[in-house]
């Protein structure tokens, strides 16, 4: 058994490409040993800047000798598929062998394979890792490049050591030949290095100042940084994606620690650190001079590949310079973009184009500043957002000061639609332009420093929240108007000119923008109609494109009444998938928002949801729902509306239409008054009577629980249905010969179906 | 007159103009146009196209007129010079020729923290793409190394490698300056301040304030004109010098703010017309020469 070395230097890997780059070789390394019938006990892959490398232990120094056999055509066959046969199995004709096969002679390739030197089908192996190896991008370069077929690489490759034991493995790709030489760090070491086997080679790259295992880099970056960050008096901030970052730009990682000036403090913190991280790689601390919390330190610690003569003080000086700089230009950004109002910058909004369909994101920030200003008008967002303080806490209340107590509808409203008209603004602004991912966060900062008041700012500031699930959820009233009005105008505007998502394509990321409103509603209790609000929201749309030249092609291509269904229901999808992770069932979802009669209000109905969930896992929801199929399967078999269908088919299109007409309600009752004269005409069995009995208290008692959202309530009154509808199904006949009877009992049970569906429509729920 | 190489600005151009010119390098001139960047002069882009070996060294001003800052800025100009290297094919050693032309100009590194790290170049205008690094020194972008794959839109047989310095920047910092006008121009006394400022501020103003700008829209569409005129009379070369022509004042169009967000596509997407047009037409010109002399090449 031996152990297994291959490394291939190359000029600098990205270091985004490391991890990729490890897996890969590792999975080409496996495929060949799995087609050569080899398993290594074990396989260690490295990586630095420079090289990739793979120890794989436990080889055999040959393979095992097999004997394949194919089975071909039986004697006789054409010539064709002879042929055919020995050219696939790549034997000669003379040498096949014939065997009796269930009474027919058969032709037989019989291929024995001799075990193969180890050392022999790796020489093999590395050239096809190499040619098969994918990167996120390769490069082609030097004098082969001539033609298009040369190798590609990440960059160069350069080198190739490949040990099986103290052997090498010979292999020469395009023009680079294995050996036992590499190289060590590009500055520390000049000259070469000989490698005796895998076992020396970590050791001997420590030696010339590379430490190739990956993970001991990040681990010396990490616990380096915490050290002089806490040397200095300071803690380091975290940040684990600039450790991997730096371990895979070094190859002998010195952690160290640096100042800048302290006057750049007064620049947005998170401008500092995200200039540091993006551009500079820099890690950065906090401390807490005056115990009032931590807070950003003029500290950065950047991640050198060398050990400097000078122990890094020419190294940490260069550094601040650049990093001075950078600060300086985010310090110019924030005072040139002060110098203007965010009413000012808002102007620039005309210049860009939000949809060609849907005009300017000023266009679009006029629409949202109604829509806002609507949301509280209309006492859907409203002054004391938070009822009963159930997901409110303290330090919420603390976060969003003089934002909710004490601040009027009218004066909210305001807040609102100026927030909402200057939330945008920083889109404009030279630092956002610089650094897209402060959107809000700049906008917000602008608005303090020109004296908007503290809700309107930190409303610019939040009002992309939430972005994706776990993100926070806006719970002051300005933002939660200005965040739910920019993500239904994003909806239903993208609604309304046909760009919807449809299966993993969502470009506009109107999935999120649903979720987003979701979980506004959700948080804050919102009592928002969908449907309603997508109206108004379309209307918003449609009205900025009126007075134009193809306003009529327009609206009678975008057709708003398609709206109505289409919004809620896209709200329905993206709840299921929502409460998925509640342990909500989607059937349970459907048989609430789904009823005929449905309302498109998601808190009131997510409780019903929730209160039918567990109804239905106690014994009286699953008997009941046991009784309610039997009931519809009757119906159905009997094709038996009730009085309510009886109505629906006497001509009118739409009988809902009519449900809240006074006409069409005396007209419902002078049948029920028919029905019940005919229901006297005989004497109910007992059962019968008592599940006309139940009905008469639990349709009221359902529909009244309903109207007061006590959902408990209305459960408990479907609950005292179910031993009446078993008792009545044990003992009563339906299909009776009378045929007064039987219409009576029918009714019973479409009047029974009538009274569950007040709570939800169970033939939608599974089980 | 010695020369210390690790002080003045004219002295880092000439050490590296010795240095590479001992590497086998063609010390060429700048072009004589007004360009955004190094890699618009013929010698790299037109070059780099093709078979034939080319290794080539030179300074070109760079003309970035949206960049000006009236001379108030430390390390921001709208004139300034790069260093520009290119080896086709790109050679072996080329990141040690590069570190040696380092230590040349005085900064060493066990020193200073050079690194390598990722930055893949592409110029849309030139259909040109590459892949490569920003070379780092002690966390300053000082170069720009890249392994072109693609100009014109051609994939690059063989690939060149080239390699852009920032020589204000690595003078700055090897003089341990912090403001760019404060650099030592020569060694004795006269300072880039002294070259450049006033070029700075009354170029900035006319950039960004004076600039006629009927008469630019005038030359944009002039200098296509004759492109195309270059073109349909088989002088690529010609050509080629129009399109960078279109593109500096479409440069200047920008500074003087009056091509809107929507029109700014249309303009470059008419400056890379150009452009490609030209290398296509170098490309087509050349092409049987090159194939009968390198039997190994095609386009």
């Amino acid at each position: 058994m031996s152990d297994f070395l291959l490394e291939l230097r190359s000029e600098e890997i990205p270091a985004r490409m490391q991890a990729g780059a490890r897996a890969e070789l590792e999975k080409l390394f496996q495929r060949e040993m799995d087609s050569a019938g080899i398993s290594p006990s074990g396989i260690t892959v490295w990586s630095t800047p420079r090289r990739l490398a793979l120890i794989a232990r436990g080889l055999p120094e040959a393979t095992q000798a097999v004997s394949e056999e194919l089975k071909g055509p039986p004697v006789g066959a054409p010539d064709q598929a002879l042929e055919g046969f020995c050219r696939k199995a790549g034997v000669d004709k003379a040498d096949l062998e014939t065997r009796d096969v269930k009474g027919r002679a058969t032709y037989f390739a019989v291929k024995n394979i001799p075990g193969r030197a180890t050392r022999d089908l790796l020489a093999e192996a590395i050239p096809a890792i190499i040619r098969d190896f994918s990167w996120p991008k390769s490069m082609r370069w030097g004098g082969a490049s001539i033609s298009t077929e040369s190798l590609r690489w990440v960059r160069p490759l350069s080198g190739i050591v490949a040990l099986l034991g103290k052997e090498l493995v010979e292999c020469e790709v395009h023009g680079v030949t294995s050996g036992w030489v590499t190289l060590g760090h590009r500055f520390h070491h000049l000259g070469d290095i000989t490698i005796g086997s895998a076992a020396d080679y970590a050791e001997k790259l420590r030696a010339c100042h590379v430490v190739v295992d990956h993970e001991e880099r990040q681990d010396l970056i990490r616990s380096g940084a915490a050290k002089i960050a806490s040397e200095a008096g300071l803690k380091l901030v975290e940040d684990e994606g600039l450790v991997i970052e730096n371990a895979g730009l070094t190859e002998w990682p010195v952690p160290l620690l640096g100042r800048f000036e302290e006057d750049f403090l007064e620049v947005p913190p998170e401008t500092i650190q995200l200039t540091a991280r993006v551009n500079q790689k820099y890690f950065v601390c906090e401390d807490d001079v005056d115990g009032s919390g931590a807070k950003l330190a003029n500290a950065f610690i950047c991640t050198a590949n060398i050990e400097a003569e000078d122990g890094g003080a020419r190294v940490v000086d260069g550094n601040r310079k650049v990093l001075a700089a950078r600060l300086s230009d985010a310090r110019f950004f924030w005072d040139v973009d002060r110098k203007k109002t965010l009413a000012e910058h808002a102007k620039g909004l005309e210049r860009i184009t939000f949809h060609e369909k849907l005009g300017t994101v000023a266009d679009k920030v006029e629409r949202v500043a109604k829509l806002a200003r609507w949301l509280v008008e209309s006492d859907i967002v409203t002054p004391d957002l938070i009822r009963g303080g159930a997901s409110s806490s303290a330090a919420e209340e603390n976060h969003h000061p003089g934002s909710g107590a004490g601040v009027t509808k009218e004066q909210l409203a305001d807040m609102a639609e100026q927030a909402a008209r200057f939330a945008k603004a920083d889109l404009v602004t030279e630092m956002v332009g610089e650094f897209p991912e402060l959107q809000g966060l700049m906008g917000g900062y602008y608005a303090r420093a020109e004296g908007l008041p503290d809700a309107v700012a930190d409303a610019i500031r939040d009002h992309y929240k939430p972005v994706g699930q776990g993100d926070e959820v806006p719970t002051a009233p300005v933002a939660v108007a200005v965040s739910l009005a920019d993500k239904l105008d994003t909806l239903v505007s993208f609604f309304v000119i046909k760009e919807r998502p449809t299966g993993s394509k969502d470009p506009f990321a109107l999935r999120r923008a649903a979720l987003g409103i979701i979980e506004l509603i959700l948080k804050n209790e919102i009592r928002l109609e969908i449907d309603y609000a997508a109206a108004r929201a379309a209307g918003l749309v449609f009205r900025q494109h009126e007075g134009q030249t193809d306003h009529d092609e327009w609206f009678a291509e975008h057709n708003i009444a398609e709206l109505y269904r289409a919004v809620p229901d896209f709200f329905v999808d993206r709840l299921k998938v929502q409460q998925r992770q509640n342990g909500i069932r989607h059937d349970i979802i459907d048989a609430v928002f789904q009823l005929s009669e449905r309302k498109d209000e998601i808190v009131g109905n997510l409780a019903r949801v929730k209160a039918l969930q567990s109804f239905m896992e106690t014994e009286d929801g699953a008997n009941l729902l046991a009784g309610y199929k039997r009931a519809a399967n009757i119906l159905k078999k009997e094709d038996w509306h009730g009085i309510e269908g009886e109505i629906a088919r006497t001509g009118e299109e739409d009988p809902l239409a009519l449900v809240d007409d006074p006409d069409m309600k005396a007209v419902i009752d002078a049948k029920m008054s028919e029905r019940h004269a005919k229901e006297l005409a005989y004497e109910p069995e007992p059962a019968e009577k008592a599940l006309m009995d139940a009905l008469a208290k639990s349709e009221p008692a359902a529909a009244a629980a309903i109207d007061a959202e006590d959902f408990s309530g209305a459960m408990a009154a479907l609950a005292a249905l179910r031993a009446p509808i078993d008792r009545f199904f044990d003992e009563v006949t339906v299909n009776a010969d009378e045929e007064n009877k039987r219409a009576h009992r029918l009714d019973l049970l479409a009047a029974f179906r009538a009274a569950v569906h007040k709570v939800a429509d169970f033939s939608r729920i599974e089980g | 007159m010695d020369r210390n190489p690790q002080n003045s600005f004219q002295d880092m151009i000439l050490a590296l103009h010795d240095f590479w010119s001992a590497n086998g390098c063609l010390i060429l001139q700048p072009y004589d146009m007004r360009m955004g960047a190094g890699t618009f002069h013929t010698a790299t882009t037109l070059r780099a196209l093709g078979p034939e070996p080319w290794n080539a060294a030179f300074v070109q001003p760079c003309r970035r007129p949206t960049d000006g800052r009236y001379g108030e800025n430390p390390n921001r100009l709208q004139h300034y010079y790069q260093y520009q290297v290119i080896l086709k094919p790109s050679p072996p050693d080329i990141q040690d020729l590069y570190l040696e032309s380092l230590r040349v100009i005085g900064i060493d590194p066990l020193k200073h923290d050079i690194r390598f790290v990722e930055d893949d170049w592409e110029s849309p205008t030139l259909g040109a793409w590459g892949l490569g690094w920003e070379v780092w020194c002690d966390g300053m972008e000082v170069t720009q190394f890249t392994y072109f794959q693609q100009m014109g839109g051609f994939d690059c047989k063989p690939v060149a490698g080239e390699l852009t310095y920032g020589l204000e920047r690595l003078a700055m910092y090897i003089q341990g300056v912090d403001n760019v006008y404060d650099l030592d121009f020569n060694g004795r006394g006269v300072s880039y301040g002294d070259v450049f400022l006033e070029n700075e501020k009354q170029m900035s103003k006319w950039n960004f304030e004076v600039a006629e700008t009927d008469a630019l829209f005038d030359l944009f569409n002039k200098a296509e004109a004759e492109c195309k005129n270059a073109l349909a009379n088989e002088v690529p070369i010609a050509a080629y010098e129009q399109a960078v022509e279109a593109s500096h004042i479409f440069n200047l169009l920008q500074a003087r703010g009056v091509i809107s967000v929507q029109e700014r596509a249309s303009y470059m997407g008419r400056v890379r017309d150009l452009a490609r047009g030209s290398c296509e037409a170098h490309m087509a010109k050349e092409a049987l020469v090159w194939a009968e002399k390198y039997p190994e090449w095609s386009a």
